[in-house]
């Protein structure tokens, strides 16, 4: 059974300056349990994507088109078509998300015992008591110490770690079959960050819950997914298995993306190998393949191919997709 | 060996705290430097590493005299500039130059490149040879900018190519010295390894002297001869970087290291993360005894009572009772 399955989903901002394809056509699965992570450079529509998953993205401003099935506890719904009303009785159930800053994602007026309450209260129709019991018991899930006390401080009493688990504490209320985390340790230490990724694939595994994960971080996604989407300039350009990306990425600039992280398990190098040139203006893409600007393997099809036609994505071996002429066909 | 470039001992930063009341006393001192010591040795890179709060930007900020030292001495080419006040420090400022993390907020969006970088030969009073245009266009040029595009402003530009404008500002005085407040951690992995090999390029070319302060450590060990670490306050270790990454001797470094995720997913499955519990102490009232004993696994009695010093343990120097 598949939790979610997203298929060309496409967002295009209209600006005075032309029209913004903050993404492009993109489809994916997310199985009940398992880690999808979406990586990428800022820009590249990784955000994006989730937002309009959550409905979250104003629909004045943006056309968002494609479908997205998601098994809720109602049965199988459209996140797409649906209208924002309804969609309020399924985001915070059954899918959640966590946000990059844990500093300005809170509100700074409210004891955080109130806002997880609240959160639980929205979704669930009982007395007080009870939601505070819960808010109670998932503090002390997520690590917070002395919770029933720690439940009438303010969010400017938490350090940044303690913050994004207050955030998490607060998007697992409600037992969501799906969380979208997007750049949940970005803000943080790394000691405080492999706490975090530690909580979460703990957490995931308790409540049998599915994870998309945003992130640029390479190490974070070596360490926590289970499948991997690459997006360069809207598009996913390559999708793999965690292990296989790694192993054997395809597309040139998955390529790159991993020979350009400096690593400490390395003998040290003199150069760190990277990718020329800057990401594409989402306004004036260049014809062709987005990444052909930048790329350094377009001699080996044909320079004058990639840049006059967009490549497919194809399946290139088990699981394994590939936006790129080469190696196409084989 | 030649004398270092710059050399800074039981250097103290504290910022005072002062008390809420009409009659505001100080209530006591945020101790974000508490007795550093080290040297930089001409064309050698010192990276310093630690957590967010542990007064590594406080540092290079003091270094340079942006923030007056609280105690403690700072020797600049053998000079003690300590005590200088700021018009002293002028005629200095051309050997001793920063980079700034952000490259949003750290250039005035109200003038064009060629003026924020042009803007130290008019604070110098330097003319170039060949005129202030000419040299802003070469050092546009070395760091791998358009010099056509002279006249743009920072918002036309992206962050890479914004921090290439600070480096080139730094570069203008023909400094010896630079502190490079985390450059590339703002950035996109793919931009940060092109502006880390630029400033490896620019260090080999002009025999430059850096201070490297980042939070992530897989940068440093590539950019650095030297690393030191620092918490709450204080450098715990201080080791050549071919050292530290392979064996690390303080508790703290270790568990540093292992947090560190290592992009390779079957690596990523065996490795044995050490997870501190907590966060960093309250840097107005560190723990009595050694700074890590509130997150230390080894801890033991002597670590509550007497605060360790460094001391060279093979290559290192340490700040730990009981080093690896």
């Amino acid at each position: 059974m598949t939790l979610l399955k997203v298929e060309n989903l496409s967002v295009d901002f209209p600006t005075p300056d032309g029209l913004v394809a903050a993404v492009h056509e993109t489809s994916f699965e997310i199985n009940p349990g398992e880690t999808l992570a979406i990586v990428g450079e800022s820009g590249s529509g990784k955000t994006v994507t989730n937002l309009a998953l959550m409905g979250l993205i104003p629909l004045r401003t943006a056309n968002v088109t494609g479908s997205a099935i998601f098994e809720t506890h109602d049965g199988p719904v459209d996140l797409l078509a649906m209208n924002r009303n309804d969609l309020r009785k399924y985001r915070g159930k059954d899918m959640a998300m966590i946000f990059q800053d844990p500093m300005s994602s809170l509100h700074p007026f409210y004891t955080i015992g109130d806002q997880i309450i609240e959160a639980h209260q929205v979704h669930n129709k009982v007395d007080l008591k009870i939601s505070e019991a819960r808010t109670i018991e998932l503090l002390e899930m997520v690590g917070i110490q002395g919770a029933a006390t720690r439940l009438r401080s303010f969010p400017h009493q938490f350090s940044g770690g303690m913050r994004q688990r207050v955030m998490i504490a607060m998007a697992l209320v409600n037992n969501p079959s799906l969380l979208i985390a997007d750049e949940p340790t970005t803000a943080l230490d790394v000691t405080v960050q492999a706490q975090i990724m530690k909580l979460l694939s703990d957490l995931q595994k308790e409540l049998k819950m599915a994870m998309i994960l945003i992130t640029h971080d390479m190490g974070v996604v070596a360490g926590a997914a289970d499948r991997v989407n690459v997006m360069y300039a809207g598009r996913i350009v390559e999708s793999a298995n965690v292990k296989d990306l790694y192993a054997n990425p395809l597309m040139p600039y998955t390529q790159g993306l991993l020979a350009s992280v400096p690593r400490m398990d390395r003998p040290h190098a003199d150069r760190l190998s990277a990718i020329p040139g800057q990401p594409p203006s989402m306004i004036a893409l260049p014809s062709g393949c987005s990444f052909n600007p930048r790329c350094s393997r377009k001699s080996e099809v044909g320079a004058s191919k990639c840049e006059s036609q967009m490549p497919n994505l194809t399946t290139r071996g088990h699981e394994h997709f590939a936006r790129c002429f080469i190696g196409e066909g084989v | 060996m030649s004398s270092p470039i710059i050399e800074v001992k039981d250097l103290h930063k504290f910022f005072p705290l002062a008390s809420q009341g009409i009659f505001s006393r100080v209530k006591g001192d945020n101790k974000a430097v508490n007795g550093v010591s080290f040297s930089i040795n001409p064309g050698e890179t010192l990276g310093l590493v630690g957590e967010s709060g542990c007064g590594k930007s406080t540092v290079g900020r003091t270094l340079l005299k942006l923030y007056e030292p609280t105690s403690g001495s700072i020797t600049f080419e053998g000079e003690d500039i300590t005590k200088y006040s700021n018009s002293k420090m002028k005629p200095l400022r051309t050997k001793m130059q920063m980079i700034f993390q952000d490259p949003y907020s750290s250039l005035n969006p109200r003038h064009t490149i060629g003026a924020i970088i042009a803007a130290s030969y008019e604070i110098q009073n330097i003319t170039p040879d060949g005129g202030v245009k000419k040299a802003v266009q070469e050092l546009m040029e070395r760091v791998g900018l358009n010099p056509e595009h002279y006249n743009r402003y920072p918002h036309e530009f992206s962050g890479g190519q914004r921090q290439r404008i600070g480096i080139a500002r730094a570069l203008a005085m023909k400094p010896k010295f630079i502190v490079c407040d985390e450059p590339v951690s703002a950035l996109d992995v793919s931009i940060q390894a092109q502006v880390i090999n630029l400033l490896a390029d620019l260090r080999d070319d002009f025999g430059l002297s850096y201070l490297f302060i980042a939070h992530d450590l897989s940068v440093v060990q590539h950019i650095s001869d030297r690393v030191a670490v620092m918490y709450l306050g204080k450098i715990v270790e201080l080791a050549p970087v071919g050292e530290i990454y392979k064996a690390p001797h303080h508790p703290y470094t270790k568990a540093l290291l292992s947090a560190v995720p290592i992009p390779d997913p079957v690596l990523e499955e065996k490795r044995e993360q050490i997870v501190l519990s907590g966060d960093l102490p309250n840097p107005a009232n560190p723990p009595k005894g050694c700074v890590f004993n509130t997150r230390c696994w080894k801890a033991k009695e002597a670590c509550f009572t007497t605060e360790p010093t460094l001391h060279q343990v093979g290559s290192s120097q340490v700040a730990c009772h009981f080093p690896e």
